[in-house]
């Protein structure tokens, strides 16, 4: 025998772990489900790995301290041989994860491969994917910056909306009084201590539960899943047209994870680590907070609620978001798992994910924020808007710049959007009109009653009555003209 | 070495169970029973410390506020919006830069002020004031709020956040320490959204 078998056999009588592991290697999966379609579950892991070694060699060097963390991150970018990689796959390698884990779950949902007997594997995968999302809060803390400060802020803003005990729930959250140092120390037990133990004994069972009762048969229409006979089918299944999970099933998820890892690695040279942005000092409000790619969704949502709808939605939504995901499983433990017997399905799945999609492009591009500096810093009022304008038409284009109009309302294509663009304003709105809005406010903008003199609203208006296409008379009230006007009926 | 060549040959010790009477069973029992009880009595004492020691940073809002200087009244001028920034009265000596607050401090008349917090009052993005438009605008979610503090518009649903303030000698105080939200300073003031409400109840002592 030679030296390494030996050697094998030694260590092996001592671990007693080749037997089940022989055992599990040669279990046999369904033919079909060795597909590419199978490889999101164990992309997945290799992720976490990836995030467990290079959250380690991070923390080697990061200080989590409030006072020093921006510091020691700056450091890592700039000063340390290769840090700013480091980051940078840390940082790629946590929206990596993400999206892997949102699509694993979209198409273990899709495969119906959540109904009996795999409902707790399900469950457990539920409970992964928010401490997935966990860790993306977390770790956009542990980045601890402007953005991070402030979304810390925002987090708090939520937490203390919940009746009775939400402000005990804030002091919980930043330790303290305020977002500092304590906060800071807490984020990061979470991160690298609370949150990764939990998920790697979550991981360990989900792995377990997937080995054991099988991978999940490519769903037929018309096979439908009954608890009675369906352990028996699918052992009929593995033993008619199964194949050995090593290496039938296996060879796709290793080439998979490491084109995920490759992936990874080429964005982080590419694109390089995310942040630090400014400095965490809360004296400098010249901010526009803005959270990481995975919550702009919620970013987008939290700005077009109406403020009465807010708080319910905050606290129940998610509650209820929850109890569908672990409940569904248990709702639907039997039936077809062919997509193309589930319309429902498929519906929300879309509804879903073009939700998500919208949202997120939104948030990318924020158009319910004014633009703080539209008024200052960007081009003036174009000549062709002026060039026949009598001297009052142009007191007023310099009261609408001056007094910040543009910073939410968009002339020319430039300025902010969180008014309507006024190129051709006149054309909607009569005199009156625009002067009860100037001065009363109304829908989403301030009343400018106060602010303005009459002068200056006269000016004002005069010359927004001028923004309106050549080939396009302004709008007038017919009452009026009727009243007035040579022309009267 | 001695190592076995089929581990076969040397298998792991089956357990044996002789046949014991059931008295010997049930005491084991009865042992394992008062074990379990044990571990819960000492579980239990230990963990009232651990979790007053979790909780310690849950205290009444008081406990957290105290009067803070802002500086000369004098650095105000009537009539005007300013931001002020001062340090947090509870604070850690490696909170670095956190410790620091910000807040617009408005002197509406020689001897009255509003000092409102800088975190907005929707979900606490520090809110930037522009004296041309008389406004409070926040950069988060479009919020936007008038010269007073009242809502103007957008996600908000109420006015500014306000600090207690008063002046001593010829400085000003504002009752300060913790990062105010919905849960502990709803209940200081109660702008009702308006803008015709140039004071609400603003609890500013000139
Ligand atoms: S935080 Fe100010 S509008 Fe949302």
């Amino acid at each position: 025998m030679s030296r390494l078998k030996q050697i094998y056999s030694w260590l092996d009588h001592r671990l007693q772990l080749g037997k089940p592991l022989i055992e599990m290697a040669e279990h046999p999966i369904p033919n079909r489900t060795a597909s590419w379609w199978y490889v999101f579950g164990s992309a997945a892991f290799t992720l976490l790995l990836l995030q467990i070694v290079t959250g380690i060699l991070l923390a080697l060097v990061y200080v989590p301290s409030a006072g020093e963390a921006w510091n020691s991150l700056n450091f890592l970018n700039h000063q340390l041989t290769l840090g700013w990689f480091l980051r940078a796959m840390h940082g790629w390698g946590s929206n990596f994860m993400v999206a892997v884990v949102l699509i694993h779950m979209a198409q273990v949902f899709l495969f119906g491969a959540y109904k009996y007997p795999r409902e707790f594997t399900w469950t457990l995968g539920v409970f992964l994917l928010l401490m997935t999302l966990g860790m993306a809060f977390t770790g956009q803390v542990m980045r601890f910056d402007q953005d991070a400060y402030w979304g810390l802020g925002i987090g708090a803003s939520i937490v203390s909306r919940v009746p009775w005990v939400g402000g005990s729930l804030v002091h919980m959250m930043l330790g303290g009084p305020i977002i500092a140092g304590a906060t800071l120390s807490r984020f990061f037990t979470l991160h690298v201590f609370v949150i990764p133990g939990l998920m790697l004994v979550f991981t360990f069972l989900h792995v377990w539960m997937v080995l054991k009762l099988g991978i999940n048969e490519w769903p037929m229409p018309g096979r439908v899943v009954r608890r009675s006979t369906y352990m028996a089918e699918y052992h009929e299944l593995t033993t008619r047209d199964g194949l050995p999970f090593v290496p039938g099933g296996v060879w796709k998820d290793a080439v998979f994870s490491a084109a995920i890892i490759a992936a990874v690695a080429v964005c982080a040279v590419v694109f390089g680590p995310f942040g630090p942005s400014g400095q965490p000092d809360p004296t400098i409000i010249q901010t526009v907070p803005k959270p990481d790619f995975f919550f702009l969704w919620l970013y987008a949502v939290l700005s077009y609620l109406p403020p009465s709808l807010e708080t319910p939605f905050l606290l129940i939504a998610p509650v209820l978001g929850i109890a569908a995901l672990l409940g569904l499983p248990f709702y639907a433990a039997e039936g077809e798992k062919s997509w193309h017997r589930r319309p429902i399905a498929i519906l929300v799945l879309t509804t879903v994910a073009v939700s998500f999609g919208v949202l997120t492009h939104l948030g990318t591009y924020t158009p319910w924020s004014p633009h703080m500096d539209a008024w200052s810093g960007g081009p003036s009022i174009p000549a062709r808007f002026l060039h026949t304008a009598s001297p009052l038409e142009r007191e007023g284009a310099v009261v609408f710049q001056a007094k910040q109009c543009r910073n939410c309302h968009s002339i020319a294509g430039y300025g902010g959007q969180r008014g309507p663009a006024l190129d051709d304003i006149a054309t909607r709105m009569t005199k009156d009109q625009l002067i009860r809005q100037v001065l009363q406010g109304g829908g989403n903008m301030p009343a400018y009653g106060k602010n303005l003199s009459p002068s200056e609203v006269t000016a004002l208006v005069s010359f927004l009555e001028t923004l309106h296409p050549a080939n396009e008379p302004a709008a007038a009230d017919a009452a009026q003209a009727a009243a007035t006007g040579p022309s009267g009926h | 070495m001695n190592i076995p060549s089929h581990p076969e040959e040397n298998p792991m010790p089956q357990s044996h169970a002789p046949a014991e009477d059931r008295l010997t069973v049930s005491r084991r029992w009865l042992l394992l029973k008062i074990g379990i009880a044990f571990n819960a009595v000492v579980g239990l004492a230990i963990t009232v410390p651990v979790l007053k020691y979790l909780f310690a940073a849950v205290k009444p809002d008081a406990a957290y506020k105290s009067w803070v200087s802002l500086g000369p009244i004098a650095d105000f001028p009537v009539g005007e919006t300013r931001l002020a920034k001062f340090t947090n009265p509870v604070r850690l000596s490696w909170d670095g830069e956190t410790s620091g607050v910000a807040c617009w401090v408005r002197r509406v008349a020689e001897r009255e002020f509003q000092v409102f917090a800088i975190n907005c009052a929707h979900l606490g993005c520090p809110v930037r004031w522009f004296p041309q438009s008389q406004l409070f605008m926040c950069p988060c979610h479009g919020g936007a709020y008038y010269a007073d503090g009242s809502r103007a518009s957008g996600p908000p649903e109420r006015g500014l956040f306000t600090y207690d303030a008063r002046i001593v000698g010829s400085t000003l105080q504002i009752d300060a320490g913790q990062m105010p939200t919905l849960s502990n300073t709803a209940k200081l003031v109660q702008l009702d959204g308006g803008h015709d409400r140039t004071k609400g109840d603003s609890p500013c002592r000139g």
